[in-house]
């Protein structure tokens, strides 16, 4: 009982949770930022950039704006936090807790809804009329990348005839991996609310999105999200579509090979492509990502 | 508590992001502003955001001589700017009102308004001057040395 609850707070603070997951998200946060500034030809960002911003942000002085209760000013991001970090937790990556319970994929894409819930609820509550803008193009945007995100994991679940990880990992490599991993990737750059998908947070037009209230440690905190949330997206999807290799070391340099991939290729569009109008998006996924979606689904449900 | 300050000092020196405040400008520092911004410059590479919202930035960058109807939203925006923060006045105009001095329409200078830390003078001033200004706030903050009020400059 005791070496459970070990385990399991070792699973949440440290890997494949917190700690870890927080260093590998400000790499791919890095990452991105370097690759976009060298496709620029710009220099870019040393290295250490997302922790320093972190650290920095965490060290300023907190304004909580007029009107606005503390407790969701500081609540929101803090859920958004422990919710992405339980999603690392339950994950079965090699060296985590191998808990796996019927139903657990379900939890997992609950609980990696959170982040951009709690960031709509943070927008409408901040009493900024570009908070509320960004807020409502955020719910429209969720509306448009669940139907590829979802689809893709639920092929999975029906080829496999439940909603427990391991069966589900347990399936060989279909045709289904292929084309749920496809419709997967379609929905990851919405998620990561990265260029052609940075509606929301539009820098241009509406200040800072949902975040233009936010400063100090909640808006620090609202970053750690997003990285932990760059980690989340890209090791489910090592997980789901990456074939299992014999050794646990290999499998795990196999994932990271994946999610490298992963932050290379919305570095690429991002830095090729210009921000769409939140009608073209939401246009966008219902027709492509509909298709996907249904692609998908019926060969997972034919074989 | 050692090590935390001394690595918060660190990112504040590393991490300063800027938000950009026209006070009345020509436009001319804001176009050398935005050429710091751009390839050749890059703003990034010592860490450097441009921030749309004050509440997300450290640094403000001014530009201008402080016109009567700006001044208002200046003293705003610098109180929207959490702690600790430094401001850069970039280009003559903050600076003296340069050839906007005397005229009733403008304060003459923005220190009526809000300390300034660092004065990049020019008119316009080169946009590797606008870096070193940048960079040289943010090591005031890291050292904790902004927002004193400074004696106006003399003629």
């Amino acid at each position: 009982m005791i070496n459970g609850i070990a385990q399991g707070l070792t699973a949440y603070f440290v890997w494949p949770g917190l700690l870890v997951s927080a260093l590998l998200g400000w790499l791919f946060l890095w990452l991105s930022r370097k690759l976009v500034a060298r496709m620029q030809r710009r220099f870019g960002p040393p290295f250490y950039q997302p922790f320093f911003d972190f650290v920095k942000l965490l060290g300023k002085r907190s304004l909580v704006p007029a009107g606005m209760s503390p407790l969701l000013y500081y609540g929101l991001p803090l859920a958004a936090v422990i919710s992405i970090t339980l999603v690392l937790a339950v994950l079965p990556l090699p060296g985590g807790v191998r808990a796996s319970f019927t139903g657990d994929l379900i939890l997992v894409l609950y609980l990696m809804e959170m982040p951009a819930f709690c960031d709509v609820l943070a927008g409408f509550a901040s009493r900024s009329i570009y908070g509320q803008v960004g807020a409502s193009r955020e719910a429209a945007l969720i509306l448009g990348y669940s139907l590829p995100f979802i689809a893709s994991v639920s092929a999975l679940a029906i080829q496999a005839g439940s909603f427990r990880l391991e069966d589900v990992l347990a399936q060989p490599f279909s045709a289904v991996h292929v084309l749920a991993g496809l419709a997967f990737v379609l929905a990851v750059p919405a998620r990561l609310k990265s260029n052609p998908f940075s509606i929301p947070n539009a820098e241009q037009e509406i200040v800072a999105g949902p975040h233009v209230e936010y400063n100090g440690p909640a808006l620090a905190l609202f970053e750690l999200a997003h990285a932990l949330e760059f980690v989340a997206v890209a090791s489910l999807f090592a997980l789901l579509f990456v074939p299992r290799l014999p050794s646990a070391g290999l499998t795990l340099l196999a994932y990271l090979g994946a999610a490298l991939l992963l932050v290379v290729l919305t570095s690429l569009l991002a830095a090729a492509t210009a921000r769409l109008q939140i009608h073209r998006a939401f246009r966008f996924y219902w027709t492509w990502g509909a298709l996907a979606a249904a692609a998908c689904v019926v060969v997972a449900v034919i074989f | 508590m050692g090590i935390f300050s001394s690595i918060l000092k660190r990112s504040r020196r590393r991490s300063p992001w800027v938000y950009v405040l026209n006070a009345g400008s020509c436009n001319g520092c804001d176009i050398e502003i935005g050429a710091v911004l751009s390839p050749r410059y890059d703003l990034e590479q010592i860490g450097a955001l441009r921030q749309g919202s004050p509440k997300h930035a450290d640094i403000l960058l001014i530009t201008g001589p402080l016109t009567l109807r700006s001044a208002e939203a200046v003293r705003s925006i610098y109180a929207q700017i959490p702690e600790p923060k430094a401001v850069v006045a970039v280009g003559s105009c903050p600076a003296t009102g340069n050839v906007f001095a005397g005229s009733p329409t403008v304060e003459g200078g923005v220190l009526n308004a809000v300390p300034v830390d660092v004065f990049v003078p020019g008119c316009p001033p080169r946009p590797q001057a606008i870096l070193a200004g940048v960079q040289e706030a943010a090591r005031l903050l890291a050292e904790g040395k902004t927002g004193r009020k400074q004696e106006a400059p003399h003629d």
